[in-house]
């Protein structure tokens, strides 16, 4: 007699904490092997690239603090880009020196939360509560300079927004002699671990070819051992000066996504001492009246700068009529920006190139043939935000 | 190829009659190509030694209802060996079915899917054509410039009936879009008003 058997079919999500959101994954379970993974993906969309449509360039900015929501500044970093670009404005070396450091602060809150979290999938609960603690003091750095822990909007067109408070440069520096510390404490809970190795090593390896066809970009190309970083290749603002390394992985496994994402943390601090070591007084964002708003007390004293400051923040200013592709190193991979400009003070179209988009993608090429409590560990190391997933 | 215009001269001599336009911009090269020769123009640029566009970064649509070729299919690769980018392009109508590219790029399966839950274009061989990012029984494709920004209906649960209900969207207030641009001839209604009024007298 022959016996039936139906493969399971298991809702992993939307509320589940290992989805790291709001992820809804249907597995097909042969046993315990996953034999399919379909990602159902949009339950937190919100029409960003619709709303930007209908604001102007300025208005823009903050939703893009909502797409990868645990690196926001490195996000509106590519809008501003591209802006610049069609505007042809140049950007004071002062403000490029401060954009970098944020970046780099978003990398380091990016990269925690992921190896910290990685970690508590995989049933590590301390380097969370200790990750976290950092966290909280970048958190404040974003608060003190633009005035919000998370949804900075500190980014514009032609500079930032405001220049860095008093002490906000000291502070930073001593985070960066303090921080190695706790990336070494983390190492030492993690690095050598038993059990975090056992499910991470040879878990979810990707090859060189099909992290090119599935798009891969960021840590997860990276940790497969292409050496391929815009930070280094394509360089914006300020980073051509400065000297940093890109870690690459060999195996392109979990654990090598782990080793790759530590290194960096390590290189982000290099690179904001050296910001700081080079930043000089000066200005911080363009000085072209029609594109960045006037000091508050010009506003009191010259009718230019009044008028100025009514047509930036009714009309907002006009971008020439062009097409644009700028894309910047986020902490999860190439974060980019398609716009198209029609001459008018709205965006006629802009599309957002998520870097989470394409990893999650490839969720059910990874995980075909793994066994179900890898699941957590593969979606841990794309390091997935559905706030950038779903748009 | 080591720089752009001798990328552009290269894909122009080889390809000659497929493409219609190429430029060089923003240190990209922008490329212009009809609908039909898709498949050819993309496995040239992928497999050929000479460019290696190994990955395909994104697909996206633009819209121009008031063109009579509405839709302007985009598509970005990039050659890490290069380090070059290209942005591809051609037009299509509103019902044209467009050729898929998921038997070269893997990738291409979900960019196309959101082409067509935010589009409504249609691709031809697609595994797995299915809306995306929108809600189970979405109707419409919201980055289409007719569809309005407030959408047409929105979800609630309903303590009648103990489940999520679809309903009209209605709104105390409508969403005003205010017209900035001329603010000293008055906006456009009241210029349309003014006229209108002149007319009949």
């Amino acid at each position: 007699m022959t016996k039936k058997i139906k493969n399971l079919n298991l809702n992993f999500g939307p509320q589940h904490p290992a989805a790291h959101g709001v992820l809804r994954l249907i597995l097909e379970l042969d046993g315990e092997i996953v034999e399919k993974a379909d990602p159902h993906i949009g339950l937190l969309h919100r029409g960003t690239e619709k709303l930007i449509e209908n604001k102007t360039y300025m208005q823009a900015v903050p939703y893009f603090d909502r797409l990868d929501y645990v690196a926001p500044m490195n996000q509106e970093h590519a809008f501003a880009l591209a802006v610049e670009k069609i505007l042809e404005i140049d950007v004071p070396i002062r403000a490029q020196y401060i954009r970098v450091i944020f970046c780099e602060i978003g990398r380091i809150l990016s990269h925690i939360l992921n190896v910290t979290t990685q970690a508590l999938d995989v049933g590590a609960l301390t380097p969370s509560l200790w990750g976290f603690e950092e966290r909280e003091t970048l958190m404040t750095f974003y608060e003190r300079a633009s005035g919000s822990r998370l949804h900075a909007n500190y980014f514009r067109a032609g500079g930032v927004h405001q220049d860095l408070p008093h002490g906000l440069e000291n502070d930073i520096a001593n985070f960066c002699e303090t921080f190695p510390k706790i990336i070494n404490d983390l190492e030492s809970l993690l690095t050598d671990n038993r059990i975090f190795k056992q499910r991470n090593v040879d878990i979810g390896i990707v090859t060189k070819e099909d992290a090119l066809d599935y798009s891969f970009s960021g840590v997860m190309i990276r940790g497969s051992g292409v050496p391929w970083d815009l930070r280094k290749s394509q360089p914006y603002d300020c980073y051509d000066q400065l000297d940093f390394k890109i870690p690459v992985g060999k195996n392109g496994d979990c654990y090598d996504r782990y080793l790759c994402r530590i290194e960096e943390m390590k290189e982000s601090v290099s690179i904001i001492k050296q910001c700081l070591a080079k930043m000089e007084k000066g200005p911080i964002k363009s000085l072209d009246g029609k594109i960045s708003p006037p000091a508050k007390k010009d506003i009191k004293q010259s009718m230019e700068a009044l008028i100025h400051h009514f047509k930036l923040f009714t009309e907002g200013y006009r971008v020439p009529k062009d097409e644009i592709y700028t894309a910047v190193e986020a902490p999860k991979g190439e974060f980019g920006v398609y716009l198209i400009s029609d001459g008018s003070s709205k965006p006629y179209k802009c599309k957002i190139r998520a870097p989470g988009f394409s990893h999650l993608q490839s969720m059910d090429y990874l995980i075909k043939g793994h066994m179900l409590a890898d699941v957590p560990a593969v979606l841990g190391s794309l390091d997935i935000v559905f706030g950038e997933v779903d748009r | 190829m080591i720089n752009l215009e001798d990328l552009e001269k290269k894909i122009n001599s080889e390809l000659t009659t497929k493409i219609n336009n190429t430029e060089i911009k923003h240190n990209q090269l922008y490329i212009e190509i009809d609908k039909d020769d898709l498949i050819d123009v993309t496995l040239f640029i992928k497999t050929n030694q000479e460019t290696k566009f190994r990955q395909l970064i994104d697909i996206t649509v633009v819209d121009y209802p008031e063109n009579s070729q509405r839709f302007k299919m985009v598509y970005l690769f990039l050659s890490h060996e290069y380090n070059q980018r290209i942005i591809l392009s051609y037009f299509i109508n509103e019902n044209e079915i467009i050729p898929s590219l998921t038997s070269i790029f893997p990738a291409s399966n979900w960019m196309e899917r959101e082409v067509f839950d935010m589009y409504g274009v249609s691709f031809k061989d697609h595994p797995d054509l299915r809306r995306i990012l929108t809600d189970y029984g979405f109707e419409g494709h919201p980055l289409r410039k007719d569809f309005p920004l407030t959408g047409h209906s929105e979800v609630r649960y309903s303590e009648d009936q103990k489940k999520v209900i679809n309903e009209p969207v209605k709104l105390e207030q409508n969403y005003r879009n205010f017209d900035y641009e001329s603010p000293w001839e008055g906006t456009k209604y009241i210029r349309e008003e003014i006229e209108s009024n002149d007319k009949k007298n």
